[in-house]
This record gives C-alpha cells, structure tokens and sequence, in this order.
C-alpha cells in the first residue's frame, strides 16, 4: 500500500512512477480480474482451438490416452454435417423473425412512452418483467401455452395447426423466435427510448418546417435516428440465435421435432458433452465464433459508413 | 448475450426528461398513445398472471375459464408436489450459494478493478479496458465445451459449488458499470484525499463507495439476474441432485414430466412461480428507485 502513497513535489522515486505509471497499486486491484479473464475467456479460447484439432475425448482423470492429432477433420466435418446446416437455418428463420417484429413493436412502444403519459413507470416496468424471469420459468409458461392440451389450442381451436405448434417442423421455430422476441423485447424498449433522447429536437423543427406531418417525421427523423439501435437488435439477434439452448432443450423436447428446432449451440451440448466429441464441438464452437466477429465486422462498417 | 445487453440498466437509472417533439399535444391524442401500451403491457404481464393462477390449481383448466379460477377453490397441492420431487428448500439455497458466492466476488474484485481502470494510473490499464469490452461481446455459451473440459474434467470441479461459480465469478458488465461511474466523480476530490495522505484503498471505500451507491446497487441487481436465472452452465457441472440450483432441477423435472401422469403442469407452474418471484420482486422494488430518482433529478433540473 506504501508505493501508493502521494508523492509530495520532487518526492524521489519519480523512476518507479515513470515506469509503471502514478499509482502502479492498481496493478494489485485490477489483478484479481485480469486473472478472471485470462482463467474464464482467454485460455479457453485457446483451449477450444488445441481441441478442434484433435479427436479429443473424455476419460478418467489422470488416465493417459491416446488422441490422435486430425487436422481440419473436425472442421470439414462441421461444414459436411447437415444438422449444423439445419442449425444455421434456423438462426435465419430465428433472425427473420426476431429482427423485424422486434424493432417495429419496441420502436412503436418507445415512441408512445416517450412522453407525458399516465402511468410511465408501470408499463416500463411490465415490459421488463419478462426480460428478467428466468428462461427456465418463462419456457413453462409457454409449454402451458402451446403444449397439446393449453389455452392457445382451445382458443385457436380449428386453426390450431396439426400436429400441435411445439412438436410442427414448420411452427416449432417461429413459435421459438416469437418467445425469444416476447422475453427480449423490454431490453430494446428501453434501448430505443433512451436512443429517442439523443435525437435532437431542432430535426423535428427542421422537419416540421419543410411541412412534414407527424408520421412524415417519425419516418424521416425517428427511424433514421434510431438507426444504431436497430444495427444492435440486428447483432444480438445473431448471437441469440446461435445460443438458444434453454428453448430447443426445453420448450421442444431436445431440438424436436425430427431436429428441426435444433441450435448451434444445443448440437454444442450434446456433441461435445453428451456425446463425448468435444473436439468436434469445439470446431462448431470456432465457426461459430467466427460468424459472430463477421457479423459484428459488417454491423461496424454499416455504422461507421454513416 | 446477457453480457452483452445487460449494460441497459443504467439507461434506464439516467433522467428521461419527457421532452418529445410531440409535447402540448392535445388530449386524445394522449389516449391514443395508450392503446399500444395497454395492450403490450397485457401481452408482458398476463402470462404471469396465468402461470400463478395455473399453479393454484389443484389441476390446471386449459380453458379460458381457468383464467378466471374460483378463489374458493385455489390450493397449494402443486407446490407441495413440485416441493417433494425437487425440494425447494434445497434447491432454493443452492440457488442462493451460487448467486451470493458471484455477487461478493463482484462485489469485492469487480468494484477494485472498476476503481483501477476509472481512477488509477498505471501501465497497460488501457490494454485491460480495450481487453474487456472485446470479452464482453463474446458469447459465453461458445467457450462452455473448452470450459466445461477444464473445469469438470482437468480440474476435477465437477459437482462442486466452486465450479459452478467460477465462470461467472466476476461480472465484466458490472465492473464496466463501475468503471463509468467512478469515472464521473470529480478528479480534484480524489487529489485532495492523496494529498491527505488516504491510501487507494481508503479513498476507496471511504470515499468513492458512499458516494456511488445507487450504480452498485444496479450492477449488483444486474450480477443477481445472471446466476439466478442461469441454466445451462449450472445444468452441465452438476449431475448431484442435492448441489442443483432451482432452475435446473425443475428443468429436470419437466423434461421427464412426460412420465409424470396426464397433467404435469401445476406442479411445472407451481416451480416455475417461485423461480420467478424473486426477481421480479427485486426488479420491481428496484424500478421504483429509478423511477423516483429519474424524478429527483429532473426537478432538481
């Protein structure tokens, strides 16, 4: 704690200070987490790349076993597979979904809780009430919901699809996107109402000037505007559909029906863990990874290009 | 993705003053706008008005009547059957180990290291931040094969309250919140408490902590969603019945619940409530805080 101690004018140990920086304690407090870090991303990700190399398996512990070194086996494989296609395709249909009912609903919401209204505080509150319940609990109520015998089939009654949503290859996933977008979307409410302060009001003036009615400039100002936060929906849209796990685990009985709700990261789970070929899934993960930086990549360059 | 979009909190503790291009205008238009947020605020809220009301259900009616159950014939015979397969007690306290054993590591190595990257000056602090904010936009659930292999399988933690904590030990996304709101304190006052000979850690936690307490608070409640309502990973390190927090077992119990007679659903619903209620109680307690320091500040101007 002595290094930290201020150094009155012309105290003599400038040098140390000159090296380190004014306070090198900080060294001492940051230590904790930058060993966090290394320990729980840095490594790991490292680890996953040695793996995705070999046929890695699991075995007793301390046991020495042979696992041979593949190649890019892992990863021709990955790109061969058609469940990680049907993977793939399902974080489409998932972004599909997501992307537009997100940014249309939250961006109508934001705008009508953007002013002087009754009852402000309550429904932000209730539209956040979903975002912070557990997966596990929100996943319940939805089989309620739409399992065989739940309150959407009695409602929907002839309509209600054959077989049922949850177990349909063609509904299972918009039934997933549409849980997703209904336990997220209070985030990016929030998201847009805050985006809804940063645009300056002398736009609307400027708007309202050149003769623009009011859904004229939430067209021309609003939107625009409110571009960034929708270049984020866009992003995390991604990164959710590739790490839904709860839902095809859950909600759809592992990736059911017939594998049609599987996620990139449920074949994860039960490549490298059920099924003891972690080297594959560790091959998966890194492509994954890689379409994440991509996308991030091409989101950046939209936002910059502005 | 929870690291990645949990920094909205602090949006919403910052003032929102209502000032909208819209502002004087006339009265049913003020209605008009309404009508949206009624019917959002049905379709966030009423499924957990459903999932109680199914859950005081001796047997759940699938009808739209069972909405609307008689209040004379509600019982609690869900929670004692969702009680007796998974004991909630149990459950509920590993639960609680694992999202207090994240909150003090938070607390305790998160706020140092938020105060060393706001206020401390020493080599390579800007190499730790840049370090972080990549982390904070890679998803977690890409690393848990290599994580699962180190932590279950080479260093043996597997079924272990250390094991399940780890990985979330410190919340980048709260040491991120931390770092900014150390940063908007006044430089002069911590020149001043140097200059009074007050050691860094004393500055930190006579000074700095008392004045920052609201965005501890919000990066704590934001530390507290994630273990809590965590599944996955919990899910992958503990196989014992008797280490698995609330989530999981209850998963657990309704991925076998297909054997579990015609209507698994109470006992489903009665587990899914109680996992659910805490936070929601904590966010709700929460909101108020914002909502009446939102005001606060916007009266004061």
């Amino acid at each position: 704690m002595a290094v930290s101690a201020p150094a009155p004018a012309g105290a003599r140990r400038p040098r140390l200070q000159t090296l380190l920086g004014e306070q090198p304690i900080g060294y001492l407090f940051v230590a904790p987490f930058v060993i966090f870090l290394i320990a729980i991303y840095a490594y790991p990700f490292f680890y996953s790349i040695y793996m995705s190399f070999y046929d890695y398996f699991f075995a007793a512990p301390g046991a020495v076993v042979d696992r041979p070194f593949v190649g890019l086996a892992n990863y021709t494989r990955a790109v061969q597979d058609p469940l990680f296609h049907i993977a793939l395709r399902n974080v489409v249909i998932f972004l599909l979904i997501n992307v537009p009912v997100t940014v249309v609903v939250a961006m109508v919401l934001a705008t009508a809780l953007n002013a002087a209204i009754p009852l402000r505080s309550f429904f932000r509150a209730a539209y956040y009430v979903p975002y912070v319940t557990a997966s596990v609990a929100a996943v319940s109520i939805w089989l309620w919901l739409f399992g065989g015998p739940g309150l959407v089939n009695k409602v929907s009654g002839p309509l209600a699809p054959n077989p049922t949503w949850l177990v349909n290859a063609f509904w299972v996933m918009p039934i997933i996107a549409l849980y997703v977008t209904w336990k997220g979307l209070g985030l990016y409410i929030l998201l847009y109402l805050a985006a809804l302060q940063n645009i300056a009001k002398e736009l609307y003036e400027a708007a309202s000037v050149d003769g623009a009615g009011r859904i004229r400039s939430f067209l021309v100002v609003t939107v625009p505007g409110l571009r960034p936060a929708t270049l984020l929906v866009v992003i995390t849209s991604v990164i959710t559909g590739a790490n839904l796990f709860t839902e095809p685990y859950l909600l759809t009985g592992g990736g059911g029906p017939d594998n049609q709700s599987v996620s990139p990261v449920f074949l994860l789970y039960r490549q490298g863990i059920e099924q003891n070929h972690p080297g594959y899934a560790a091959a998966m993960g890194l492509l994954l990874v890689l379409g994440v930086l991509i996308v991030s990549a091409i989101n950046r360059f939209v936002l910059e290009r502005e | 993705m929870a690291t990645v979009t949990a920094t909205e909190p602090t949006v919403a503790a910052r003032p929102e003053p209502a000032q909208t291009p819209e502002q004087g205008e006339h009265g049913w238009l003020r209605w008009v706008r309404l009508i949206p947020l009624f019917i959002g605020a049905l379709v966030f809220i009423l499924p957990f008005y459903y999932m109680v009301v199914s859950a005081l259900q001796k047997d759940p009616n699938p009808n739209i009547s069972g909405a609307f159950p008689n209040p004379n014939k509600l019982s609690l015979d869900n929670l004692v059957n969702i009680n007796n397969a998974i004991s909630l007690p149990r459950t509920l306290l590993n639960s609680g180990l694992f999202t207090g054993g994240v909150l003090l590591a938070t607390l305790v190595f998160g706020v140092l290291a938020g105060y060393a990257l706001a206020q401390l000056h020493f080599r390579g602090r800007q190499v730790v931040f840049y370090t972080m904010i990549l982390l904070l936009v890679m998803p977690f659930q890409l690393l848990i094969i290599p994580l699962y292999v180190l932590i279950a399988r080479n260093f043996g933690l597997a079924d272990t309250l250390l094991g399940m904590i780890l990985p979330f030990a410190i919340n980048p996304t709260a040491v991120f919140i931390f770092r900014q709101f150390f940063l908007q304190l006044p430089k002069d006052m911590f020149e001043a408490a140097r200059i009074d000979g007050a050691s860094e850690l004393t500055i930190l936690t006579r000074v700095v902590l008392p004045l920052t307490r609201p965005a501890i608070l919000t990066a704590l409640l934001i530390t507290f969603i994630g273990p809590w309502n965590e599944f996955l990973w919990p899910f992958l390190i503990t196989k014992k019945l008797s280490l698995q927090p609330l989530a999981v077992a209850l998963a657990n119990f309704i991925s076998t619940s297909a054997q579990r007679g015609p209507n698994p659903y109470g006992a489903i619903l009665a587990g899914a409530t109680v996992l659910a209620v805490p936070v929601i109680i904590l966010f709700l307690i929460f909101q108020r805080r914002f909502v009446e320091s939102s005001i606060g500040s916007a009266v004061k101007g």
